[in-house]
């Protein structure tokens, strides 16, 4: 047996209200897409939905990370490697990236339940992301949004994994090169029916007779498509009753989160889910993906667990699209003659590993105080080496000072300079993310996220920033 | 440990300084030559009376040969020092260190540094840690006092920064009876109040400018100042603290004073024997490369009582027709910030305040003066201070 133990999403601070892309190109779509801010991507989206998914349960369990993205940041480099990092999981999780197809999220989804069913893993983390691009005008500009979700994958849980299908089908629909930047298709109408609609109805229609079951016996089905139409299109074609029985598929509030989308869907699905619900969900992407879940019981939200519906209700607009093109570094824009802030060191990365992607600080054994960043003399007692490592990631604060820095360099200035009185008596100094500056004040809560910090060097510096609790 | 060792024994007989300001046709050298030599024509000595020499700076200089090859100081000792904004003080104290025991009897200090070649605005970043406290400018960094000082201290927002600007202003008018200063412009409140936001409270004119520049003493064992000149200056104390600079991390440190320079004053207090700092020092230098800065400095120098710089400000205390005149020479605010050379221009200042030679700026009858150059930002200071005084 496999099952679904624990469910996370994300879905960035920022939407783009798509008028503001017909404002600069033209067209006719409705409704938002979620985005990411300038210092996230598909590996710090990955971590915040794994969080989410693995509140209350001990990291220590966790033996395998399945990362699922088509914009891995790095090209040669794991990101399933910092993503465990930040999670602090065991180093002797077992951390694989499924790329390169947008089916690659319940593709990994699928290899946990089989890793989980032949017992080489007891719990394994997929955790799927994308953040993906249109060509600046492009219909996909207006249709992708960003988004992540995870899922906690283990022998026994209130979600019970009853069947499978998967079939590979090899067409070209939709690509991207490893030399581009923007997802391109083939004319319309053949991407939808020789593409999408062929093969989703050739795999539901085997997986049905396989099971010997119909469309009837499901209570939701959590179906990926391209864009809402393609959806209507689908649903249609499998007679589903799209008032009661199709999850709703956000495609006006967050947009098609490329590998990430279809379990995004069913992870929805599963927090409005009720006890005994059948569930179909099915992928697409070079083939299909098929799952069948069956709620023992009506999964209980921890409150600590934002997942779609909480992320989906606190959200900030980009004010204008050239926002959107500051952010995703979309036109070469004038930063000012200022000396280039960010230095960097792979030997210092390496040597203070464990403080800046699983933010360990130290606790004297000595004096009992707590500090961050770690330190081998006790600034209260002069005790030394004598301590030990402490996470800080999800602990809570409060805003102790602040200052707006309008002169440091940043894609969205200002800067807010911040230091962070955490749970447990102790600080966090640096900078705050998904903020509006008009609304920071002394005292405010707060918690932290994994971010980029910058570029330097050539690779990505990753490490927290606060942010006003979501 | 004897904090009254070198009281009274080490004398500045001579010092000089260049214009600061952007001083496209000067190089490093240039600027070392012309501060040196109006120190030595000051002091009446010349490159072979030199003994041993220190020179502060951050970033302009590799080693004491910077100073040593314009000069052409043959063989002898050249220290070069690195102390943050508090560099070129510190060269003058460990300097008088040499003096005082009794190993040198002349020796020079000069600081210098050169911010206007690099092409960039500001202060360059220095490395510290690729990701941690990464992305933040100085203003920033001062800034996050503001708020919490006002908020402890029962500052409305709006008090707060006005009084900064007040501090600006004053600066700015020091500054216009300073030939040598980067600015000699008055500006007005209004300005200042409304002038483009860097890092809330601070704005445009509560910053100081990048600016280049070099100054110089010539130091001497006091036994034989008077042999160079009648009027010589005399050290009277330093005080110096370091936090452990873990105040932006350490949940004691509580950004609504200074605990660093307040350490730093007790010392030279102490150094010097002054129980009451407000009436017996008589003009003083402090360290405003933001407007915040001095007016938490007016807290933790003992100038008022803590909490109470607000209410000073508005009062006129620290004016040039003040009680406690502060910046006389127009500060930082006024003169740049080289930070090499900050710490003997502001001593320079002393130096011709307690010697009755400061012009228009002139302050009565001076008897004590303070500098303090301050390093670092808040939760991370490094205050350096320095009391001259006239000699008996």
């Amino acid at each position: 047996m496999s099952a679904i133990i624990s469910t996370g999403a994300y879905i960035p601070y920022y939407r783009l209200k798509r008028e503001e892309i017909v404002r600069a190109w033209g067209g006719a779509q409705k409704g938002e897409k979620a985005v990411a801010n300038f210092d996230e991507d598909a590996i710090t989206m990955a971590v915040e939905a794994g969080r989410d998914a693995l509140h209350g349960i001990d990291r220590q369990t966790i033996d395998g990370l399945y990362f699922a993205t088509t914009t891995a940041p790095y090209k040669e480099k794991q990101g399933a490697a910092v993503i465990a990092s930040a999670l602090n999981l065991k180093k002797g999780a077992f951390t694989v990236d499924f790329t390169d197809s947008l089916r690659a999220g319940t593709n990994a989804l699928r290899a946990a339940m089989d890793a989980v069913k032949a017992g080489s893993a007891t719990n394994v983390l997929v955790a799927a992301a994308d953040c993906r691009l249109g060509a600046p005008g492009s219909e996909f500009e207006q249709v992708f949004g960003d988004g992540a979700a995870a899922l906690v994958i283990g022998k026994e849980g209130s979600i019970d994994l009853m069947s499978g299908y998967t079939h590979t089908s090899e067409i070209i629909d939709q690509w991207r090169l490893d030399s581009q930047n923007f997802t391109k298709k083939w004319e319309d109408r053949f991407v939808v029916t020789q593409g999408y609609l062929a093969n989703v109805s050739e795999a539901v229609g085997i997986f049905l007779k396989q099971q010997n079951t119909s469309l009837k016996d499901f209570n939701k089905v959590a179906l990926y498509a391209p864009d809402a139409r393609g959806h209507q299109e689908a649903c249609r074609m499998l007679k589903l009753d799209s008032k009661t029985q199709v999850q709703a598929p956000m495609f006006d509030t967050i947009g098609n989160t490329g590998a990430a989308f279809a379990l995004l869907i069913l992870v929805a699905a599963v927090e409005e889910a009720n006890t005994d619900d059948k569930l179909l969900l099915v992928s697409y992407g070079d083939g299909c993906d098929i799952f069948t879940f069956h709620v023992k019981e009506k999964p209980a939200m921890d409150k600590e667990r934002r997942g779609v519906q909480g992320y989906l209700k606190t959200k900030n607009y980009l004010p204008n699209y050239e926002k959107y093109i500051r952010f995703r570094e979309l036109m070469k824009v004038e930063s000012g003659r200022r000396r280039p802030p960010y230095v960097s060191s792979a030997v210092v990365i390496h040597r203070d590993r464990r403080m800046i992607y699983s933010l360990n600080g130290s606790e004297c054994t000595n004096c009992g105080r707590p500090f961050f960043p770690p330190q081998r003399i006790c600034l209260y007692c002069q005790a030394k080496d004598q301590f030990r490592e402490i996470s800080l990631t999800e602990r809570k604060g409060k805003l102790f000072t602040f200052s707006k820095d309008e002169l440091a360099q940043s894609l969205d200035p200002p800067v807010i300079v911040s230091i962070v009185d955490l749970e447990g008596n102790l600080r966090f100094y640096g900078q705050m993310t998904d903020r509006d500056p008009d609304k920071i004040e002394l005292d405010m809560p707060l918690d932290l996220t994994f971010r980029k910090i910058g570029e330097a060097e050539g690779y990505y510096n990753y490490f927290w920033k606060c942010r006003p609790v979501r | 440990m004897r904090v009254d060792a070198i009281k009274d024994k080490v004398a500045i007989i001579g010092m000089g300084c260049t214009k600061f300001g952007e001083n496209w046709n000067m190089s490093v050298e240039d600027m070392l030559i012309e501060a040196v030599y109006e120190a030595y024509a000051d002091a009446g000595v010349e490159t072979k009376d030199i003994e041993a020499a220190w020179l502060g700076s951050v970033g302009s200089a590799f080693t004491g040969e910077t100073l040593g090859r314009p000069l052409k100081l043959k063989y002898k000792p050249i220290t070069r020092i690195e102390n943050a904004c508090g560099t070129g003080m510190d060269a003058l104290r460990n300097a008088c260190f040499g003096v005082a025991c009794g190993l040198y009897d002349i020796v020079l200090v000069a600081g210098v540094e050169k911010l206007k070649d690099s092409g960039y605005g500001g202060l360059p970043e220095f490395f510290f840690h690729p990701v941690y406290g990464q992305g933040f400018t100085a203003p920033g960094r001062w800034a996050m006092i503001a708020i919490r000082y006002f908020q402890t201290h029962g500052i409305k927002p709006e008090e707060g920064k006005r009084a900064l600007a007040k501090i600006a202003v004053k600066n700015h008018h020091n500054g216009t009876f300073s030939p040598k200063a980067h600015f000699q412009k008055e500006i007005t409140l209004e300005q200042a109040i409304n002038a483009p936001i860097i890092a809330w409270p601070l704005g445009l004119f509560d910053c100081c400018p990048t600016t280049d520049g070099a100054a110089a003493a010539i130091v001497c064992s006091a036994d034989i100042a008077k042999s160079f000149k009648d009027d010589y200056v005399l050290v009277k104390g330093f005080g110096v603290a370091m936090g452990p600079c873990l105040g932006k991390e350490d949940i004691d440190y509580k950004y609504d004073h200074l605990p660093e320079t307040e350490a730093a004053a007790r010392q030279a207090y102490e150094a010097v024997g002054i129980k009451n700092p407000r009436k017996e020092i008589s003009v003083a230098q402090v360290h405003d490369c933001f407007s915040i800065a001095e007016l938490t400095e007016y807290d933790a120098l003992g100038f008022c009582e803590r909490g109470r710089a607000v209410q000073e400000v508005e009062a006129g205390t620290f004016t040039l027709e003040g009680e406690l005149p502060v910046n006389t020479d127009g500060g930082l605010k006024a003169f740049g910030h080289p930070l090499g050379a900050t710490g003997l221009r502001m001593c320079n200042e002393l130096y011709l305040q307690l010697r009755g030679k400061a012009g228009p700026r002139q302050v009565k009858n001076p008897s004590l003066g303070l500098a303090m150059a301050q390093g670092g930002h808040p939760g991370m200071l490094l205050p350096i201070i320095t009391i001259l005084g006239c000699r008996d």
